[in-house]
Formats: structure tokens, C-alpha cells, sequence
């Protein structure tokens, strides 16, 4: 999988719960989930599961603490396909 | 409008800690925690797999339940409250109705979150297998949320008010202000306040999935829960129930009654999950009205407060809550009032939270004292700038506290403050 087909997925996955649409739009690998899109934080935990059920991954703790961003949170899909 | 005087005559307890007053106010003072390593979360894979449990034998219950209670009895919830219930009751040097003429100006004010999970567990299995004739007689009152004020309201004979409030993490703080209200307005003279939380993993499970619960000290338990700490990393589940006699001053009078504490009054309100509040996160707006209110309804100054029993659950939000106690009573540093927060040593018991730091907060009116908060040496450095180290105690005090302000903040974006005096 291609970062970009990722990059499409994962913005598939945040949309439901984005509360800024303007940062939607301009989503770059530097966007940050909380500050810049608005996701309420309790959320998060959802936006993993969602992860989980796309890719077919689990997501321990640990890395899931990581995905506060993008970029982060691409580079654990990453890491975590790979290991598959 | 507060028109007659308000007294606490009896308190009960069961505690992570403590299963009864006594235990539980020397856990206090000696700074014992009740969270402990819990086998099941173990093996059901939890992040979290340590909890604020009470601990006491099976056989205990036959003290306050009759065999016919007993057969089928599978709610947590309502043994804790059952027996914190009875105890205060007992403690307040009160009988039960013998008569057949309801006790018209008594009352049971009893909070849950939720009740009888596991047994409510045990009644999804059997109809899914298409035995729903098999539950019994006991399904219902053990999984309604008023089960248990229901349940006290019988043992006492009451005929006053017998309800269950609920407000997630206010509800124990709630009640007492409900009953306070209620017998400050001369509705009624006395009334058994208090809430209860069923413990488990279908309690827990799901504070587990939203990643708040600390994960990294099933190694050692008694470290995990760290309010206002630099390292607090989540709040460790606790359940227990604490009960408390609230009743008008003539009637205490009247009959003699040893009095814990008076109640000078409270507020409770709601951030509209607006200005940052949210489902799980509190508007701070709201939060220092509420204290500001409660503060107004007591008719005392800020600076009459000595001590504060915070909500202080041990997550990122503890700054905010010392932000918002600073603002609210306009002090700091050194002039800050005493803080401590009973869930370093029980973790947050949820919906028995509220009441459960009440008796805490009330003995150490009674017995002289200010209980120390264990695992914050490593005092957050946000709270650090805000209130003097000293006013943080790690260890117990032995001062005599005059007025104690106690508040819980809840999911729903809600919260309560009351505020006790020394009688």
C-alpha cells in the first residue's frame, strides 16, 4: 500500500469525527488530531479501532499513545502491517 | 431557602481500604491503600489490571441480608450499600420501624451509577438460552437502579422521600446535598444519604477502552494512583459505597445524637458541555461557579475554608482542577487551603466517589486531622506554581480543620461542592 492510498484511508477514517473541516481540507502529514482538527480526545480511542477494522492490525497501548498526528499515526499503520 | 440547620448523626462505609468506619478512618491516617492486583482483570486482558476493591468474607452478609436475600444475591452494589447503609443507620444510634405507619418525615437518598451488573450478566445468558423463566424473583430488584434506595428504604420503614440520583462521579456528593436541601426547607428531618458502585470488569471494562486507566503499575498496585503527581497517568477504578445520616439539628438535638459535623450547604450545576466542556471534560466556567455558589449558599468567605477534599482522579485534569479551586476562592500559594484527594488510596470509586470522600472528609472534622496524599512527591509542576508544597501534605496532619470544602466533578459535564463545618 502506497502512503498516499494510506493517507486516503486513515482521512476516510478521522472525517466522522473532525469538528474543524477547514484543517480537513488542507490535511498535510504535520496535522495534528486535537489541536488542529478538533477531534475531542475521548474520541481517539475510536479513531484506533477504526484503524484496527480497516487494516486488520491491533494496536497496543503504547503505540496507540503515539497516534496523535498524521504522520504519526502512519507510521504505526506502517509498522504494524509490516510486521504481519 | 436554608431555613433550619443541618447535622450528620451516623456514617458508614466500605471502602477498598476499610469496610467500616473505624478501619477506614486508620487507613486514612496511616496512609493504607486498598488497590490491589485483581486476577480477573488478569486474565480477561485488561490494560488495567488493578482496582480499588473492598475485601470482606461472604459470611460478612449475613449481617445485614436474611437467607431469602442472600439466595441469588449477585450485585456488588448492593452489598456495599447495603451494609454502609445499615451500619450509619446504626451508628446514628437509629432503629428500624417495628410499626405498620411509614416514618413519614424520614428519607433514603442512595445514588448508583448502575447496579447489579454481574447479575444482570447472569439474566442476558439465561434469556439468550431461552430459559427467562429461570431468573427468579430477583432479576429486577437487583439490576433497577433504585434497587438499592428501595432496598434501604424497606429495612428502615421509610416514608419520606426513597429515591436513587445518579450523576456519574457527583452522585455520592449529590445525594448528600439533595438530603441537605431537602431537610434545610423542613421537607424532612432525616434522611440516609449516600451511593454505591458495583465493582468488576463490566464496570471497569469500559473506562479500560477509552485508555484511561493507568497500565503500567500491575506490578505494583499501591504506586498506580497519583493525584496532582508529575507522573499521575490515569485514574485507577475503585468501587465501595459510603453512607451518610443527614438530619435537621432540632432532631438531632432532640434525641441526643452524637453529631459527626453540620452541613452548611452546597451547590450543584452543569458546564452544558460548552467553553471546553464535553461528555468527559469539565467547563471550567461552570466548575468555579459551582464552588463560588456553594461557597455563597454556606454564607461563609473563601477564606473561612481550611481544607479542600478535591475530585483530583489522578489524570491530566488535576492542574485544571487546582486552577479552578485557586480562582474559585481567590487563593494561592501558601494561603491555599489543605487538598487532598482520598483516591490515591482507593482509586475512584465512580458513583460511590462522592460519598465514600465525604466520610472522609467528615471524620477528619471529627477526629482532628488531614489525611496525607500518598505517590505525589513528584508534585506536578503546574500545581506546584499554583499552591505551596505544604498544603499538599504527604503524611497525615494533626490539626483541627474547621471547615472542609468537598467536591466531585462527573462525566455529563456536571458538578458538586459541599461544604462541612466542625460541630
Amino acid at each position: 500500500m502506497t502512503k498516499e492510498e494510506l493517507l486516503s484511508k486513515l482521512k476516510i477514517i478521522i472525517t466522522p469525527y473532525v469538528q474543524n473541516q477547514e484543517e480537513l481540507d488542507t490535511l498535510t502529514e504535520e496535522t495534528d488530531f486535537i489541536k488542529d482538527l478538533e477531534i475531542n480526545s475521548a474520541n481517539l480511542v475510536d479513531v484506533v479501532l477504526d484503524v484496527e477494522d480497516e487494516f486488520d492490525i491491533e494496536i497496543d497501548n503504547d503505540a496507540m499513545e503515539k497516534m496523535l498526528t498524521v504522520k504519526a499515526s502512519i507510521e504505526v499503520i506502517e509498522s504494524k502491517l509490516a510486521e504481519k | 431557602m436554608n431555613t433550619r440547620r443541618v447535622v450528620i448523626t451516623g456514617m458508614g462505609v466500605v471502602a477498598p481500604n476499610g469496610t467500616n468506619v473505624s478501619e477506614f478512618g486508620l487507613a486514612l491516617k496511616k496512609g493504607r491503600s486498598g488497590i490491589r492486583l485483581i486476577e480477573q482483570l488478569k486474565e480477561l486482558q485488561f490494560s488495567c489490571q488493578i482496582a480499588g476493591l473492598p475485601i470482606y468474607k461472604k459470611d460478612y452478609l449475613t449481617n445485614y441480608f436474611n437467607t431469602v436475600q442472600l439466595r441469588g444475591l449477585n450485585a456488588s452494589g448492593m452489598e456495599y450499600g447495603v451494609i454502609a447503609g445499615s451500619d450509619a443507620w446504626t451508628d446514628a444510634g437509629l432503629s428500624t420501624n417495628t410499626s405498620d405507619t411509614p416514618l413519614w418525615d424520614i428519607g433514603v437518598i442512595f445514588g448508583t451509577g448502575i447496579l447489579g451488573v454481574d447479575k444482570f450478566r447472569e439474566a442476558i445468558y439465561k434469556v439468550d438460552e431461552g430459559k427467562v423463566r429461570r431468573l427468579g424473583s430477583t432479576t429486577v430488584i437487583q439490576t433497577m437502579a433504585s434497587g438499592i434506595s428501595a432496598f434501604l428504604g424497606g429495612i428502615i420503614g421509610c416514608g419520606n422521600i426513597v429515591t436513587t440520583n445518579s450523576s456519574a462521579c457527583c452522585t455520592g456528593t449529590e445525594a448528600i446535598i439533595m438530603a441537605y436541601e431537602r431537610i434545610s426547607s423542613g421537607r424532612a428531618e432525616i434522611i440516609l444519604a449516600g451511593s454505591t458502585s458495583d465493582s468488576g470488569p463490566y464496570v471497569w471494562g469500559g473506562f479500560d477502552a477509552m485508555r484511561i486507566l493507568p497500565h503500567k503499575y500491575n506490578n505494583n498496585p499501591t504506586e498506580a494512583s497519583r493525584p496532582m503527581s508529575a507522573t499521575a497517568n490515569g485514574f485507577v477504578p475503585g468501587s465501595g459505597a459510603g453512607a451518610l445520616v443527614v438530619e435537621s439539628l432540632e432532631s438531632a438535638k432532640k434525641r441526643g445524637a452524637t453529631i459527626y459535623a453540620e452541613i452548611l450547604g452546597g451547590h450543584v450545576n452543569s458546564g452544558g458541555q460548552r467553553n471546553g466542556g464535553s461528555m468527559t471534560a469539565p467547563n471550567s466556567k461552570a466548575v468555579i461557579r459551582c464552588i463560588q455558589q456553594a461557597v455563597k449558599n454556606a454564607k461563609i468567605e473563601s477564606k473561612d475554608i481550611d481544607a479542600i477534599n478535591g475530585h483530583l482522579t489522578a489524570t491530566n485534569m488535576d492542574s485544571t482542577e487546582i486552577q479552578n479551586w485557586s480562582q474559585a476562592l481567590g487563593r494561592k500559594g501558601t494561603d491555599f487551603p489543605y487538598i487532598n484527594s482520598l483516591k490515591s488510596l482507593v482509586g475512584h470509586c465512580l458513583a460511590a466517589s462522592g460519598s465514600i470522600e465525604s466520610v472522609a472528609t467528615v471524620l477528619q472534622l471529627k477526629e482532628n486531622f488531614i489525611f496525607g496524599n500518598i505517590n505525589c512527591e513528584d508534585l506536578h509542576p503546574e500545581i506546584g506554581s499554583l499552591v505551596s508544597r505544604d498544603q499538599i501534605p504527604t503524611k497525615t496532619l494533626e490539626i483541627s480543620p474547621n471547615i472542609i470544602a468537598k467536591a466531585s466533578f462527573g462525566f455529563g459535564d456536571v458538578n458538586a461542592c459541599v461544604i462541612f463545618k466542625k460541630y
